[in-house]
Order: structure tokens, then C-alpha cells, then sequence
């Protein structure tokens, strides 16, 4: 949750603060305010003092001009998540007219320095948004993913720009190579959801490639946390008990002593389907669920323990002979 | 300990000459409502300058009516709510025109019922949450369409059961505390699957105790916190192993500076503190006062302002 938005800037060899500039003699800065206690302030960055009591005094009396568009450069490099400061730098920029390609260059350069803070790729968005050329986009948020494949920014950006402009076409072949880069990132998995959402929908025939798909990662991975809720989500309308095949799947993986948590979750999920809608011989599915639950709660999954218990008396309760009251506790 | 962390979060307040004191200066409202609401927390609320404060938030608010993070900064939905828990803290909300605040609020819910951050039109579920809870907290969530912003949070619940930043963004604990809370203040928990959520949720949990935002993310005492009173208000805080998180949380402690950081090891800061001891005390501390679970203030500040709230 930090922003890394305290790091020295180091954009210029040698600093002369604005204080010294003769560019700036006609200018007071403005001290910060904080409120009534007067304070002696000593270790402070004197360069950030500077900056923001130069940065200060700019908005109080509206100055629109290229020395306070650099002055906002200097602010948000020492610290890019001051919302103010891009607030002022747009400004600055409608008024003056400016280039916004080469703002888009300064904003591209900002954020490979400061990937993880919102105002940046806030302030990015606009200015696609003003130029109305996503052409980068794509290619951009590529490049920030490769150096961390789940930053949210990047994520949210790239979406928007996806359905902004329609830029479906090639988006699941992204994801299916950054899913073959690593299978665990659930930020593509997400991606992969989003694209089929928004364009052909989950009809049977999708649904169907889907899970072969995931299937196919999870056969790689057993312990995927993220390929089975894709699958579990995938198949959220439909009876996972009557998918062709998904029990089978499952059922061999157990028999090749794999012991995922979510293998065997997905297991008991199908389970209390069958029981739900009673299908096959009530005890012994009964009996199987019971039982798997007992093994996630005492051995396979004990920091949730108190889940697969849960789990385990809700069923007995439900499609039990007679209603248990206390949880099933084998063998403890 | 306690009182460790009380004199760190007394101290960290008093340091005005510090840089880090200096570069915060973005989040000061938020800062400053963590820090209270810790020391509320702790029955130490009376340590801090009431006075100062009220007059700094007093300082902040816009003639819009929306309040900025610090004096002259531009008015925003986070500081604005974050004001106004601390003015409810204080019992105090006449210190600013509340009227202006519900005006603000209200005009930044747009067409589909989500809400702008601020006038620059950044929308995110952690605003749908902020400006429920400001208006619930001021008494005038009728001042915008409620249907409408339940409708919209809806619309970011993804197919694990979680919810994201916005339509279809990647389902996040903090997202989900958001878009819990929003439900808990408006009455509509039903929507939510539960048992999916809360197996998305109860799985953040890792060896250590510790929980995380995000699958293969590492754990986190803020995130520990969203996932757990995520949790609380959807009624399945017993599904985690509460002693092993207890543990991490104490882990994450400075032992001789007082204060929590995020993970064991890590320097400590206000907001870490805030949520460890929030943490701490939905996990049953009765040394720490009970905290809300969705406002993030003590219990009895909460029953003190008659905002109703929805758990399941
Ligand atoms: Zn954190």
C-alpha cells in the first residue's frame, strides 16, 4: 500500500532552489500551514520546503506560466502522489496550450518511475483521453506488466482503454502468453474473464473451451489458487456435478495423491450438488463429502479448519439420518 | 504495549519538523484520523490537541463544501469522509457546514450511481463507500440515489464473489471491504453470495496468519484488517484461524518504538497501527475498545450517532 513517492528527484545535475532563482526574486513563497502551533523545523528536505513553498505560492495566485509548469515537474517528482499538483499541472497545460505528446513522453517516463501511485496513471488517462490516441496503451501497460504482472494501475488502465476504445481483438492472446508465462497470476486470469465477458459471453460453447483450458493449467498445477476460481467461476450456472468429465477430472488428479485444498474443495462443492438435487446413493456421498472435509480440516487445510468444520456440519445437518449437533471431529 | 503504541502515535503528531511529517502532507486528514482513531481506540483520545485539530478540518473545507487533505489542498471524497469521521469522533460535526458537505458529496454520484473521487472524474467502488458513509455519518444518506449506487457497486462484483475498482477490474480486499461496507450502510447485504465470498476471503490467509490482498500477494497487516472486517459483516470472522493471525499482527509490533508495521520487520507507521489494533480488536482484545467494522471507529462512537448498519 506504499507509495515510493518520497524519493529524491534527481533530474537535474546540480539544484538551485527556487529561493536562489533569479527567475522566481518576484515570488513569496508560502510556507506549509498547519494550523495553529508554530513549529521549528530542522531535519525537513530543504529542497522540498523549496519546491512546495514555491508550488504553494503558484496556485494561490493562479500563475499561469511555463516557469510554474516546470515547478510542478520538480513537485510531483518529489512527490508524485501530491493529487494537487496534478490538478494544477493540467491546468497549466489546457492553458498554455501545450504539446500533449510531449506530455504523454513526460507521463510515460513518471510512471516507469512511480508504477504503483494513482495520480500518475490518472493523469495519464487524461491525457489520452484529450489526445483521443490509445494507440500506446496497449504496448505501454505491456511494458509496466512485464517488470509486475498484478500492478492494479496498470490493470485498470489497460482495461479502460480495452473498452474505451474497443480494443478487444488481440486481448486474449495477451493473456494466453501471460498466462504461459505464469500460471499463477490472477490478474490475467481476471483479464482472460473481462475479454469473454464483454465480447462472445459465456455461451455453452465458450464455457466449454474455457474449461478445457483451465483444466489444462490445472493438470500443470494442481495447487493453482487462480486457475480453479476461474473455474468455479466459469462454471457458477451450471451443475459441476453434470459438467462431462469434471468429476472424473478430479477424481484422477485425487488418485494420483494430489491433495490441493481447492482440488478437494471443488470435490465436496460437486458432492453437495449431487446431494442437493439427489443424485447417486445419498450415504455414501454423503459419507465421501464428510470425509473430505475432515481431511482438508485436519490435515490438507488446518488454518481453515474451522471452514472445512463449517462446511462438514452444515451437510450432516442437512442430508444426515438424523441431525448431528456436534461437528464431526474424526480421529482427533 | 498498548501504551507503546499510544506514545508513538502521540509523538508522531508532535514531530511537525520531520520529513516524513513534511511529505505526508498530501494525506494529512487521513493521517490524522488514523492516528485518533487508534488513540481512541485505546482510550488514550484525550493525549491529542482537540482544539488544533478542529480548527486545522475547519481550515480545510472548500467553499464547495468538500474538504482537502491539508490547508489549501483541493477538496477530495477520501479526506472529506476522513474529516468527517473525525468530527464524529469529536462529536464535534458542527465545526464545519455539513450541509455543504452533503452538497458536495451528492454531486459527485453520477448517471450509472457511481461516484467521482473529485471533480476530475476518477471513479472507483472506494468512492461508492465513502460517500455512503459520509452521508450515513452526517444523517442524510436520502441526499443521493441509493438504488442507483448499490446498482453500480453490483455491477463490480466479479465471479469469485469479490468486487473490484470497477466493472470488471480484479477482485481486491480492499475493494471488497469497500463494497461490503457500502452494502452494510445501505441495507443490501443479500446481494452478496457469502459463502463465495467468504471462502475467497478466508483463504487470504497464510502460514504465517497473516492475510493478503490478493492471491500469491504476501500478507499484510492493512490487508489483514480489510479481510477481516470484510469477514465480521458478512458473519464468517470464525472461518479464519484467529489465533494465528493475532500472532502475526503482534509479530508485526516494534517492541521498543511502540507502533505496527506492515509485516514483521518492516518500519511501523500510523496507518499500519491503526489497522493492526483495529485487527486486534475484532479479534477479541479487551484491553482495546470494540471497533465498528465498517467505519473503522470505535463501537460506541458508532451507537452513539444512530447509524444502523446491516451484518449478516
Ligand atoms: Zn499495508
Amino acid at each position: 500500500m506504499s507509495d515510493s513517492s518520497s524519493d529524491e528527484g534527481n533530474s537535474s545535475l546540480e539544484w538551485v532552489p527556487y529561493k536562489d532563482r533569479e527567475t522566481w526574486k518576484d515570488v513569496d513563497p508560502v510556507p506549509q500551514d498547519d494550523g495553529p502551533n508554530p513549529i521549528v523545523q530542522i531535519a525537513y528536505s530543504d529542497k522540498f520546503r523549496d519546491v512546495y513553498d514555491y508550488f504553494r505560492a503558484v496556485v494561490a495566485k493562479k500563475e499561469i506560466s511555463d516557469r510554474a509548469l516546470e515547478l510542478t515537474k520538480d513537485a510531483a517528482e518529489l512527490n508524485s502522489a501530491n493529487y494537487t499538483v496534478w490538478h494544477y499541472r493540467r491546468i497549466l497545460l489546457k492553458e498554455l496550450g501545450k504539446d500533449l505528446r510531449d506530455e504523454m513522453t513526460y507521463i510515460t517516463k513518471t510512471i516507469k518511475r512511480h508504477p504503483k501511485n494513482y495520480q500518475v496513471w490518472h493523469h495519464r488517462r487524461v491525457m489520452v483521453e484529450w489526445l483521443n490516441d490509445p494507440s500506446q496503451e496497449l504496448g505501454f501497460t505491456a511494458v509496466i506488466l512485464k517488470g509486475d504482472a498484478k500492478n492494479y494501475h496498470a490493470w485498470q488502465h489497460r482495461q479502460w482503454v480495452i473498452k474505451e476504445y474497443n480494443l478487444w481483438e488481440k486481448e486474449l492472446e495477451y493473456v494466453d502468453e501471460l498466462l504461459h508465462q505464469d500460471l499463477r497470476n490472477n490478474s490475467a486470469w481476471n483479464q482472460r474473464y473481462f475479454v469473454i465477458n464483454n465480447t462472445t459471453g459465456f455461451k455453452q460453447d465458450v464455457v466449454e473451451r474455457e474449461v478445457k483450458y483451465t483444466q489444462e493449467f490445472i493438470k500443470k498445477a494442481p495447487n493453482n489458487e487462480s486457475a480453479w476460481n476461474y473455474l468455479k467461476g466459469v462454471l457458477l450456472d451450471f451443475d459441476l456435478h453434470k459438467w462431462p468429465g469434471l468429476l472424473e477430472f478430479c477424481m484422477k488428479l485425487y488418485e494420483e495423491r494430489y491433495r490441493s485444498p481447492y482440488l478437494i474443495a471443488c470435490m465436496v462443492d460437486a458432492y453437495e450438488e449431487m446431494l442437493e438435487q439427489k443424485c447417486g446413493e445419498k450415504n455414501s456421498v454423503l459419507s465421501k463429502a464428510l470425509e473430505l472435509c475432515n481431511s482438508l480440516a485436519l490435515e490438507y487445510d488446518t488454518i481453515r479448519s474451522e471452514y472445512w468444520n463449517y462446511v462438514s456440519r452444515v451437510l450432516s445437518n442437512k442430508f444426515g439420518e438424523a441431525p448431528v449437533s456436534k461437528p464431526v471431529d474424526v480421529g482427533s | 504495549m498498548l501504551q507503546k503504541h499510544a506514545d508513538y502515535i502521540a509523538a508522531y503528531g508532535n514531530k511537525k519538523d520531520d520529513y516524513e511529517y513534511c511529505v505526508t502532507e498530501y494525506l494529512r486528514m487521513s493521517g490524522m484520523y488514523w492516528g485518533l482513531t487508534v488513540m481512541d481506540l485505546m482510550s488514550q483520545l484525550d493525549r491529542m490537541n482537540k482544539d488544533e485539530v478542529l480548527a486545522f478540518v475547519k481550515q480545510c473545507q472548500h467553499e464547495c463544501g468538500g474538504l482537502g487533505a491539508s490547508i489549501g489542498h483541493d477538496p477530495h471524497l477520501l479526506y472529506t469522509l476522513s474529516a468527517v469521521q473525525i468530527l464524529t469522533l469529536y462529536d464535534a460535526l458542527d465545526t464545519i457546514n455539513t450541509e455543504k458537505v452533503v452538497e458536495y458529496v451528492s454531486g459527485l454520484q453520477q448517471e450509472d450511481g457511481s461516484f467521482f473521487g473529485d471533480k476530475w472524474g476518477e471513479v472507483d467502488t472506494r468512492f461508492s463507500f465513502c460517500a455512503t458513509a459520509c452521508l450515513a455519518l452526517l444523517g442524510k444518506l436520502d441526499a443521493i440515489d441509493v438504488d442507483k449506487a448499490v446498482e453500480f457497486v453490483l455491477t463490480c462484483m466479479n465471479f469469485d464473489g469479490g468486487f473490484g475498482c470497477r466493472p470488471g477490474s480484479e477482485t481486491h480486499s480492499g475493494q471488497i471491504y469497500c463494497c461490503v461496507g457500502m452494502l452494510s450502510i445501505t441495507g443490501r447485504l443479500h446481494h452478496v453470495n457469502a459463502d463465495l465470498l467468504g471462502w475467497w476471503l478466508c483463504e487470504r490467509q497464510l502460514p504465517s496468519g497473516g492475510l493478503n490482498g490478493r492471491p500469491e500477494k504476501l500478507p499484510d497487516v492493512c490487508y489483514s484488517w480489510w479481510v477481516l472486517a470484510s469477514l465480521k459483516v458478512i458473519g464468517k470472522l470464525h472461518w479464519i484461524d484467529k489465533d494465528k493471525l493475532v500472532q502475526f499482527i503482534l509479530a508485526c509490533q516494534d517492541d521498543e518504538t511502540g507502533g505496527i508495521a506492515d509485516r514483521p520487520g518492516d518500519m511501523v507507521d500510523p496507518f499500519h497501527t491503526l489497522f493492526g489494533v483495529c485487527g486486534l480488536s475484532l479479534l477479541g482484545d479487551d484491553k482495546i475498545k470494540a471497533v465498528n467494522p465498517v467505519f473503522c471507529m470505535p463501537e460506541e462512537v458508532i451507537q452513539r450517532t444512530g447509524v444502523r448498519l446491516q451484518l449478516l
